[in-house]
């Protein structure tokens, strides 16, 4: 849904107040934090979507990695899922079996038991997982949690939305998207695992709002500002040649819509460039806000592991008035 | 003289209309405009951003809550870049070259005696082994799915045309409604959303 439909509906509705329920979605965060111990958190979060490739082995990947991701955005461990399948009657059972066999072994991977799920009939098909995962409460992190003074590190790339809009306009082939299916598929695990004995403040993982979306709500939540260095950012091939032709999806304008107004870019920004900031991802990378030391710490261990970690921007005390991320050349 | 051409887009999400209106850019191979008729802020976004890029001039009319005319003008032929140069997916419509697709919708060639449309229906898969431009798509369904099974009169020329490329695929709603579908012998098994959107992106549908 576009976000601001989403916030007009949700602020409606009634709820039930819980001491317990320390993270809802009153804090636009990635995932539910309710508190089952001293300093033991549960943390849930569910998502779907249909599919962006054919080969249904790949999707069932790509939407595991995502549906997970929620998890370790807020700092946490998944524990166990349940598979949420719609698929038309057409497509057969082998399709439905290879879609859930490439969401079982992205939880394998994950050490993430299926414990469940369920199946229904419907005209398009759809897959996620409504993933649970624990987290030690003085280790959860909150996209709210950024500072004055950190630095911010991304560890994916960016412009899948378009990439993909692209492919099905068949100006890209599949085969040369490789490296974008690849880094969707890829867990955000490693960045979570890797801050073992490091400071991080705030994270998020990066999905349908965009680069600039999501920045913009770790500010706001913050009360902080977020300065974007766009050259930083890494993007996945042909993105800015894409953006440049118009081909961009309807999410990236609806977006550049909700928060362009609390976003200041620069005049000199590569063309396309906002386009690509604001274009909405499929299981992106996670942005994190840390202390400089400890980001570059972070960097230098996904780098040995081979994942990207890309310091793209830092984070300043909000001006009063001022926009909550600043987007420079 | 300048020519113009204009194209349909409403309806169609992005990045058709860009894709379409490119086409256009391209068979106009010269001076003109291409008017691309729209029916979201993001086709019309797009558009421009396209024109712009190509060093065309994009001007735009509203015509109503749900409908826009996109005028995209250039002053010399625009280079296109073309992706599938060989294939299908930028191609002039004019000259005949592009995408083909057959569309097969029952294993009885016309109307009149069946039996002789079983005949006619096999000479027409024969004849299309035999053409020097092969179909990239065949499509059957509804009476065509039995064209594609086991025991199918026409098995070893599809077979054939799938060994050349050609895509072959059945519906899978009609092979599950006359009870064939474990029976499939050639090419895959599509859906709906798959034959419309064949139809819609191909230069010429053909039907037997």
């Amino acid at each position: 849904m576009a976000p601001g439909a989403l916030a007009q509906v949700l602020g409606d509705l009634p709820n039930v107040h819980n001491d317990n329920l320390l993270v809802g979605f009153d804090t636009s965060d990635d995932a539910s934090v309710f508190r089952v111990g001293e300093n033991l958190g549960l943390v849930q979060s569910i998502d779907f979507f249909p599919p962006m490739v054919d080969d249904p082995f790949l999707f069932g990947q790509i939407a595991a990695a995502n549906s997970l991701s929620d998890i370790y955005a807020m700092g946490g461990r998944p524990s166990h899922a349940m598979n949420l399948l719609c698929i038309p009657s057409c497509l057969g059972v082998e399709v439905a079996g290879k879609i859930l066999a490439g969401g079982a072994d992205k939880c394998v991977e994950a050490g993430c038991s299926i414990a469940g799920g369920h199946t229904i009939n419907d005209d398009e098909p759809k897959y996620g997982l409504s993933v649970s995962g624990f987290v030690s409460l003085d280790r959860m992190l909150a996209n709210s949690g950024a500072r004055a003074g950190d630095v911010l590190l991304l560890t994916k790339a960016i412009g899948s939305g378009i990439i993909t809009t692209a492919i099905k306009g068949e100006l890209i082939e599949q085969d040369e998207a490789a490296a974008m299916f690849d880094s969707m598929r890829t867990l955000n695990e490693a960045p979570i695992r890797l801050a073992e004995g490091l400071e991080l403040h705030g994270c998020t993982d990066v999905t349908g709002f965009g680069l600039i979306g999501h920045a913009c709500e770790m500010a706001e939540g913050s009360g902080v500002q977020v300065e974007l260095a766009s050259g930083a950012v890494p993007l996945f091939d042909q993105v800015l040649d894409m953006a440049r032709l118009g081909i961009i999806p309807a999410g990236s304008y609806r977006n550049q819509d909700f928060f362009g107004p609390r976003v200041a870019a620069d005049e000199d920004l590569e063309p396309g460039m906002l386009d690509a900031l604001y274009d909405p991802q499929t299981s992106g990378g996670l942005l994190i806000a840390a202390p400089a030391a400890d980001v570059d710490e972070l960097a230098r261990r996904l780098d040995a592991e081979g994942c990207i970690a890309a310091v793209i921007g830092r984070v300043c005390e909000a001006m009063p008035g001022g926009p909550a991320v600043h987007v420079v050349r | 003289m300048s020519t113009k051409i204009e194209v349909n887009a409403m309806g169609d999400a992005c990045p058709l209309p860009v894709v379409k209106t490119l086409k256009a850019l391209k068979q106009l191979d010269g001076e003109g405009a291409v008017v691309t008729s729209v029916d979201n802020e993001t086709a019309v976004k797009n558009i421009s951003k396209m024109a712009q890029e190509k060093g065309c001039t994009a001007s735009v009319e509203k015509i109503s809550d749900a409908e826009w005319h996109v005028t995209v003008a250039t002053a010399g032929a625009v280079a296109v870049a073309d992706p599938e140069q060989d294939g299908a997916a930028f191609c002039d419509a004019s000259t005949g070259k592009g995408e083909l697709v057959i569309s097969v919708y029952t294993d009885c060639m016309g109307r009149g005696d069946d039996e002789l449309g079983h005949k006619l229906m096999k000479a027409f898969i024969f004849a299309v082994t035999q053409q020097e431009e092969l179909p990239a798509t065949m499509l059957f369904y509804n009476g065509g799915a039995k064209l594609t099974v086991e025991g199918s009169p026409v098995l070893d020329d599809l077979k054939g045309l799938a060994e050349q490329g050609v895509e072959i695929l059945t519906c899978g709603t009609c092979l599950d409604h006359y009870g064939i579908k474990d029976q499939l012998a050639v090419g895959e098994v599509t859906n709906m959303y798959v034959i419309v959107e064949k139809m819609e992106q191909a230069v010429r549908v053909v039907r037997p």
